[in-house]
């Protein structure tokens, strides 16, 4: 048997831009799967190639950078 | 020093009305140098806004964003807050009042009281609960919601029976039962007037069913309905079984545009956007698909993005409009109401519905007008405060101010910014006492925790049932307490509330706690407030964290209970790995310079440059082109009558031989560089480039303005009969005369707005249409005056025009988008072709004049959106920081915005935005220093290799070679963006607050299992 893939996401999101639009899909109640996974940076520009690699390494299936 | 003589000013503000507009007044004061007196009846401050559920067009939990401002306003040192009391009367003059207070007991002493609740539990009393508008009970002894300030509760005497039992068991010895009526005063240098409106009561509407049928309720009870500290807990109920309606309609203009069973012949301006809004947020709560449906005459969407919000709720959420007068609303069985009305076509149509919403009307209270009258304040023919066009803050007493929903039926937003307005016409005449009569804060000494073992404290909220309803948050919680370095859990109803605010500064210290992290909502919004708690309690403010498990989890999950407990569990383990890695960060303080820049010289920019040269600030004032006014110098009159070209050259005298203000025209803003407090800027003459200044300033206002559109359709620029209505206005300033042959005159609104590739309401058209209609019949009485339009959009106290109009014969057609009106010219006469719904057929008017009501678009103003780095909207009008709370400020410190560069408006309210864009200025330049945030990019000596990449990098262009050969970033520059951390190759930058270690250990603990199984097989 196999369950439906599920990936696991994160996401890396600017401050001031998209984690602002991931609190307005809350306010909005837009609905997503909740293995998206969000962590806020200064700005999509903070987020170094390391951090990328060390998601996928933790088992992340995929790794977003929104700004 | 002038403070000491006897005739000296005195350096407070009484603001009376502790609604979000005193509120709001009362912050800016206080942030600006005014100690301030907030006098309120009710025993908490807050007014209307707790009450709702959520606010329109963003659909903002209205209790998640006031209560920030709640909690600011509660611990502001230079706010002191006066519950349970009325102003009587006033005696003094401006600078120097003496204000005559009763104060109303509360029996409880609000110092003492910690808001447990014991009281509450034990008393036996029930009583009718006024803050659920009526739909539930609450006891004698009672706070009106949980995150009230001040966070004390009150003895309703009226309907307590004198038992005793709350005394006994109140543990703080807060009850006093003897407490009496008391009379005090205060010395205040201005008053600022902001008591709100009440709702209207619908009771005399006996053929709406209102008194007698539980499930016909005004919109405020529906508001109540759907909250989630309401009576129902959020559950859409109707009030006669508790059971979920499947159908819902709303009936606009209860108590407004009525003359027949109310005296409220104006619009109260909010109601068709709350309408749109409960409705489509009822659909959201119902479980089964909800059928929502609402009875109008003009759907009166004119606001800031209200068109498309508007056009959503009719698209995407099916929300049904009908265009029509409901005649009655019957009882029929089993708890279903039948409402009888008339369609558009005269036909009488009748509709069953499970549950009637009556979207009721603003009026001033009964106590607001007896105020009024004891101070001395001029009404208008409605009670609500008089007051002109120009000085739209200013009441007819020298000295006292008004602001919020008494001046005209209002939204938030404009709200907000006439609290701001009103801030800073009462500080004008008071600089001269600024800073005499405010305290400073003492903080206790930060704890040093460098060295200690992190020990985490976590905080989890229900938010009401936000997260709660959602999320199983003491299972969260429970799970918390297992994690490393964590010494203290607990789960809070409303962690943000002023009692759980001094819960986290007593647990701190009794745990030794020395990081806290809070899981609740987002960062973006309360991460200030509890940093500043926490620092309160002696910790740095940087050994905070937050876990954004509600508008990132239970929001977006709702479908998924399960799924959103484990996910804000991981979101907590992951915000305590980061937190135990935390340090303590020191922030940079600096000197500021106390100048501002204007952007722009129409009405807008003058009056924000007027109202903080007055205050004493120096000013730079920039204009593109050779001449002061912009587009007021082609209006003739305001809505009211007002001669705005006088108005104008008054102004323009006044800019130009102001001692604080200097001029720049035929100059435009190229770069600019800096931060709050000091921002360098390069101007440029527009017909020579090489002229180039640099101001340093501490702030700047945006006021580029707007523009009237060029139509392209209905035979613009093809017949000279067709023009615009600025037009109009031009020729109608130069000679009137040439009208006074003209036989017949048509308008047509709407031109270029509200269509889709302009989906937003130009707002001011209507009025102005109308009122130039109103003029063309003055000219010739004989006139036929042809209205044709979309909606009516005479929000406010401008239906009184739309009324006069229709007396004096002008004929409203209505038409749609999709059968716009036609016009010839074939036979040399002009003919207009339009469908007539009451008719039921085409018509065909020849007319000798077009005017076209053309869309009001904003300037484009490319080098100030470059120069300094602000957003647009889709339409180009700049982004406000909030739509709700923060209208005049932008998303970066030290940028304020207004006039038509953030949104078509009349011109008392761009005047107003205006004043409010300099009260909010003020509060940065009144201060001598400047605390920057501590989150900043610093360089390692040792590991940097001057390869450059960080000088290239950065947006900013921050980081420069240093004498001693390694790149330097100035903190006072760096926007803290850590852009050239994550490229500079020898990791020789970090970003204080967001190190590499930190966000690595947060990316790993987001994924538990995964570390696990890495752990194990290392």
């Amino acid at each position: 048997m196999s369950e439906p893939f599920e990936p696991k996401m994160l996401a890396f999101l600017c401050n001031w831009c998209a984690y602002a639009g991931a609190d307005l899909a809350g306010v909005s109640r837009f609905q997503y799967p909740p293995t998206i996974r969000v962590i806020r940076t200064m700005c999509s520009g903070r987020v170094d190639p390391v951090f990328v690699v060390k998601a996928l390494q933790s088992g992340y299936d995929a790794t977003l950078v929104f700004g | 020093m002038a403070a000491k003589s006897g005739n000296s000013k005195v350096g407070s503000v009484m603001v009376v009305g502790a609604g979000i507009a005193g509120i709001q007044a009362s912050l800016d004061l206080a942030e600006s140098g005014f100690y301030v007196h907030l006098v309120d009846a009710s025993p908490s401050i807050g007014g209307l806004m707790p009450q709702l559920d959520k606010t329109f067009p963003t659909n903002d939990c209205s209790m998640c964003i006031v209560s920030p401002k709640l909690v600011d306003a509660g611990r502001h040192l230079n706010i002191n807050i006066i519950s349970n009391t009325e102003v009587d009367f006033v005696e003094g003059e401006v600078g120097n009042f003496t204000a005559h207070l009763v104060n109303h007991p509360r029996f409880i002493d609000p110092v003492k009281c910690t808001g447990c609740g014991v009281c509450k539990q034990h008393c036996p009393v029930t009583a009718v609960n006024e803050f659920n508008e009526g739909l539930d009970r609450r006891a004698a002894t009672y706070i009106k919601y949980p995150q009230a300030v001040p966070l004390a509760y009150a003895i309703d005497r009226e309907t307590c029976i004198g038992c005793g039992l709350c005394e006994k068991l109140c543990l703080a010895k807060a009850v006093v039962y003897a407490e009496e009526e008391r009379r005090s005063t205060l010395e205040v240098g201005a008053i600022i007037l902001a008591p709100g409106n009440e709702v209207f009561d619908p009771t005399a509407f006996d053929t709406y069913s209102y008194a007698h049928h539980p499930n016909v309720v005004t919109s405020l009870e529906f508001e109540r309905i759907l909250s989630a500290s309401g009576p129902y807990q959020g559950h859409l109920m109707r009030p006669y079984d508790r059971e979920e309606p499947k159908s819902v309609a709303w009936l606009q203009c209860v108590g407004s545009r009525d003359i027949n069973h109310c005296d409220n012949g104006y619009c109260s301006a909010v109601c068709c956007m709350y309408a749109i809004k409960e409705a489509v947020i009822a659909k959201e709560h119902s479980h089964e698909p909800l059928d929502t449906a609402i009875f109008f005459m003009d759907m009166r969407t004119y606001g800031k993005d209200f068109e498309k919000y508007y056009e959503r709720a009719r698209e995407e959420h099916g929300v049904r409009f009908i265009r029509s007068r409901v005649h009655t609303v019957d009882p029929v069985e089993e708890g279903r109401l039948k409402i009888i009305y008339t369609d558009e076509e005269g036909k009488s149509l009748e509709e069953e519905f499970d549950m009637v919403v009556l979207s009721s009307g603003f009026q001033p209270s009964k106590r607001t007008v007896e105020l009024a009258e004891r101070l001395g304040i001029e009404l208008n023919e409605h009670n609500f405060a008089e007051t002109s066009s120009f000085e739209p803050v200013k009441t007819s007493r020298e000295g006292i101010f008004v602001c919020g929903a008494f001046r005209d039926p209002k939204d938030i937003p404009i709200s907000v910014m006439e609290a701001s307005a009103a801030a800073a016409a009462a500080a004008a005449p008071l600089v001269e006492s600024r800073f005499t009569l405010t305290k400073t804060k003492e903080l206790p000494a930060e704890r040093l925790v460098a060295g200690e073992e992190p020990r985490v404290g976590v905080f989890v909220c229900n938010c009401g049932i936000n997260i709660g309803g959602y999320a199983d948050v003491p299972a969260v919680r429970d799970y918390a307490r297992n994690l490393p370095n964590v010494v203290h859990v607990e789960d809070n109803l409303f962690t943000c509330s002023q009692d759980t605010q001094e819960k986290i500064r007593e647990v701190i210290k009794e745990k030794d706690i020395n990081r806290v992290v809070v899981a609740s909502c987002s960062p973006r919004t309360h991460e200030p407030m509890f940093q500043e708690t926490i620092r309160e309690a002696g910790l740095n403010k940087y050994l905070f964290e937050m876990a954004n498990i509600r508008d990132q989890d239970t929001w977006v999950h709702q479908n998924d209970p399960q799924g959103a407990t484990q996910k804000a569990k991981d979101l907590v383990r992951s915000a305590v790995a980061k937190a135990a890695l935390l340090d303590p960060l020191e922030q940079t303080v600096l000197g500021l310079n106390k100048v501002a820049l204007v952007v722009g010289g129409g009405v807008a920019g003058m009056v924000a440059a007027l109202s903080l040269a007055d205050q004493g600030f120096p000013v730079h004032l920039v204009e593109k082109t050779g001449e002061l006014g912009g587009n007021a110098l082609k209006l003739r009159k305001t809505w009211k009558g007002e001669d705005i070209g006088s108005y104008v050259k008054d102004l323009v005298a006044r800019v130009q031989s102001h001692e604080h203000i200097t001029l720049h025209t035929n100059t435009q803003v190229v770069a600019n560089t800096g931060f709050v407090g000091n921002f360098d800027t390069i101007l440029e003459k527009v017909d020579d480039p090489e002229q180039k200044t640099t101001v340093q300033h501490g702030v700047s206002i945006v006021a580029t303005g707007g523009k009237e559109s060029r139509p392209t359709e209905y035979l613009y620029g093809e017949d000279d009969r067709v023009l615009t209505a600025l037009e109009l206005d031009s020729r109608l300033k130069e000679d009137g005369n040439g009208f006074k042959n003209v036989n017949r005159a048509v308008f047509i609104q709407c031109v270029g707005s509200r269509e889709p590739e302009r989906p937003y309401c130009s707002k001011i058209c209507c009025t102005h249409s109308i009122e130039s209609a109103l003029q063309l019949k003055e000219l010739n009485p004989d006139m036929n005056v042809y209205i044709l339009y979309r909606d009516i959009r005479t929000y406010g106290f401008r239906e009184e025009l739309y009324k006069k109009a229709r007396a004096k014969g002008i004929i409203f057609i209505r038409y749609s988008l999709e059968r716009k009106p036609q016009v010839s010219n074939g036979s040399g006469s002009l003919q207009v072709q339009v469908y007539d719904p009451i008719l039921g057929r085409d018509l065909v008017i020849p007319a000798d004049a077009l005017v076209l009501a053309s869309a009001v678009l904003p300037n484009e103003a490319k080098e100030v959106v470059r120069a300094l780095k602000v957003n647009q909207n889709a339409e180009g009008f700049f982004l406000e920081a909030h739509m709700k709370l923060r209208p005049v400020d932008f998303g970066s410190d030290g940028l304020f915005l207004c006039g038509l560069a953030h949104y078509p408006k009349s011109i008392d309210e761009a005047i107003a935005q205006a004043q409010a864009a300099a009260a909010r200025a003020a509060t940065v330049l009144a201060k001598d220093v400047i605390t920057l945030g501590a989150v900043k990019a610093v360089v390692e000596p040792d590991k940097c290799a001057v390869c450059l990449t960080c000088v290239r990098t950065c947006p900013f262009g921050v980081p420069y070679i240093g004498e001693d050969g390694y790149a330097v970033i100035d903190p006072a520059g760096c926007h803290g963006c850590g852009a050239c951390v994550a490229e500079c190759p020898g990791k020789a930058i970090s970003l204080q607050h967001f190190t590499d270690k930190q966000l690595i250990a947060k990316t790993e603990a987001l994924l538990l299992k995964e570390i696990g199984e890495a752990a194990a097989g290392k």
